[in-house]
């Protein structure tokens, strides 16, 4: 009961109080590049949190059975580096054996999620906050659908905007990124929304 | 010394693991790709103009794979590429002869003038719909450079109000030909040597009073064309360039001097722009 409790804790911080994205800043660059249409948003969501899964799944591991009883723990961000963008291969060479309509939908965006920082970020917290290996993945994955979940709002967010008249100062990036501060703002309204549902 | 070895034995194992899973991964997971589309792509100048009409040079190759599209689009490559496609597919391929933009206009600012002061959006296409635009001549070049715009090459230039393509550079991709919203830009094969450099279709004396460059049909040409190539039709006259020998009288006896030898000389016009 007390693992189950932990895991819905786990899970509503990561999509709503402690989100990648708005809260922790991490993965701004797809945010910003990929979430002109909601499309490519929902692609690039649902391919970070299974790549976010995937990668904790595998580092946890690796982290424990291998860099801690050698003591070279201090090697995790490289190690996790290498590991991820080995993950990230291998995923897009089984999506494009089996599944290729998602391959090509995804196109560019499977190889840029290896140089996304909000994968090694979910790594490296899931060590720092001493999760183990359920409540890391379960970490892993509120984490991706938090991310999803923001490409998704923001996404109609830009669209709402690309039909707006901007003034001229602000059109592109600065406005974008005006929405993105104001979208993030409003998610610090599920502060402490946690505690509230599970009592502290 | 343990501190130091470790750390490179460790990545030395881990690089050696990761590389022999993802080679496995690569054999396990192998899809064949049609072998036809990657040479026809290695054929092609891999220029992405989108000239052929499909989505740039991949898209092209995979429609020549599956027969949907004849090998010589290709006009960036021309004849070398469209032969190398025919032997890929096993077909004979005629000469494709290279194609260059031209522009039908010549009204510059010493030959025309406005008819309007125009202040708003810089596109010929907004101008176009704006009481056709603020030349006198509602057939002639806006020069608000909506073709110097999406030519990739550069080949473009407003020069004294009329755009003007420099041939050297120049792929004939045709994206300038769909930009102008006054359909002045065409397409115009290497061999064709004289063009009227002119699109108005109004009648000799307005065109007169229009344009000192603008073509008046008063049929001179016709009568001096030795070869019977020049036609006059709504007020305008064309050269046939299947008759034409490339013999230039038209060009001479021109009494507005709208017919005009190709190619553009590029010094000139480069020396005009300074």
């Amino acid at each position: 009961m007390e693992l189950v409790k932990n895991l819905m804790v786990i899970l509503f911080t990561g999509i709503l109080t402690e989100n990648f994205i708005l809260n922790k800043f991490y993965g701004i660059c797809p945010f910003l590049g990929v979430s002109k249409t909601t499309n490519g948003a929902v692609g690039m969501g649902l391919a970070v949190t299974a790549v976010m899964v995937g990668a904790s799944a595998v580092t946890y591991p690796i982290y424990h059975y291998v860099l801690l009883p050698l003591n070279i723990e201090y090697l995790k961000t490289i190690c996790f580096i290498l590991i991820i963008a080995a993950f990230v291969q291998t995923v897009e060479m089984i999506l494009k054996k089996y599944v290729p309509p998602l391959y090509k939908s995804l196109g560019v965006y499977l190889p840029l999620i290896t140089t996304n920082c909000a994968v090694l970020g979910v790594t490296i917290l899931n060590i720092d906050n001493e999760f183990g290996f359920i409540e890391s993945v379960a970490n892993a994955l509120s984490g991706g659908i938090g991310f999803l979940l923001v490409m998704v709002i923001f996404s109609g967010v830009r669209e709402r905007i690309s039909r707006c008249d901007v003034p001229k100062a602000l059109e592109g990036t600065p406005i974008t990124l005006i929405a993105a501060s104001l979208t993030s703002l409003s998610f610090v309204g599920f502060s402490g929304i946690v505690d509230g549902i599970f009592g502290g | 010394m343990e501190q130091y070895v470790l750390p490179i034995l460790f990545f030395l194992l881990i690089g050696a693991v990761i590389g022999v899973l993802l080679t496995v991964a690569s054999k396990v997971f192998f899809v064949k790709t049609d072998e036809t589309v990657s040479q026809i792509s290695d054929a092609l100048p891999g220029a992405n103009c989108g000239g052929c009409g499909y989505s740039g040079c991949d898209g092209y190759a995979r429609a020549v794979a599956a027969g949907e599209a004849p090998p010589d689009l290709c006009k960036p490559g021309g004849a070398e590429a469209a032969k190398k496609i025919g032997a890929v597919m096993g077909v004979e391929v005629g000469d494709v002869e290279r194609v260059t933009a031209f522009v039908r206009c010549n009204g510059n600012c010493d030959a025309t003038e406005d008819k309007f002061t125009y202040i708003g959006m810089g596109s010929c296409a907004a101008i176009e719909r704006f009481y056709n635009g603020k030349g006198k001549c509602r057939a002639g070049c806006h020069g608000m450079g909506d073709c110097t715009r999406v030519c990739e090459n550069g080949c473009i230039s407003v020069i004294n109000g009329v755009a003007t393509v420099d041939p050297t550079n120049c792929t004939g991709c045709g994206k300038c030909v769909k930009a102008c919203p006054n359909k002045l830009i065409v397409l115009v094969k290497e061999s064709r040597k004289y063009m009227v450099r002119c699109s108005s279709l109004d009648t000799g004396k307005d065109t007169r009073q229009i344009c000192k460059n603008g073509c008046i049909a008063c049929g001179i040409c016709k009568k001096k064309c030795p070869s019977d190539a020049i036609i006059i039709e709504n007020n305008h006259a064309y050269i046939d360039h299947a008759k034409c020998t490339n013999c230039g009288i038209c060009m001479s006896v021109c009494p507005v001097k709208c017919i005009t030898g190709l190619p553009l000389n590029s010094q000139a016009v480069c020396a005009e722009q300074k």
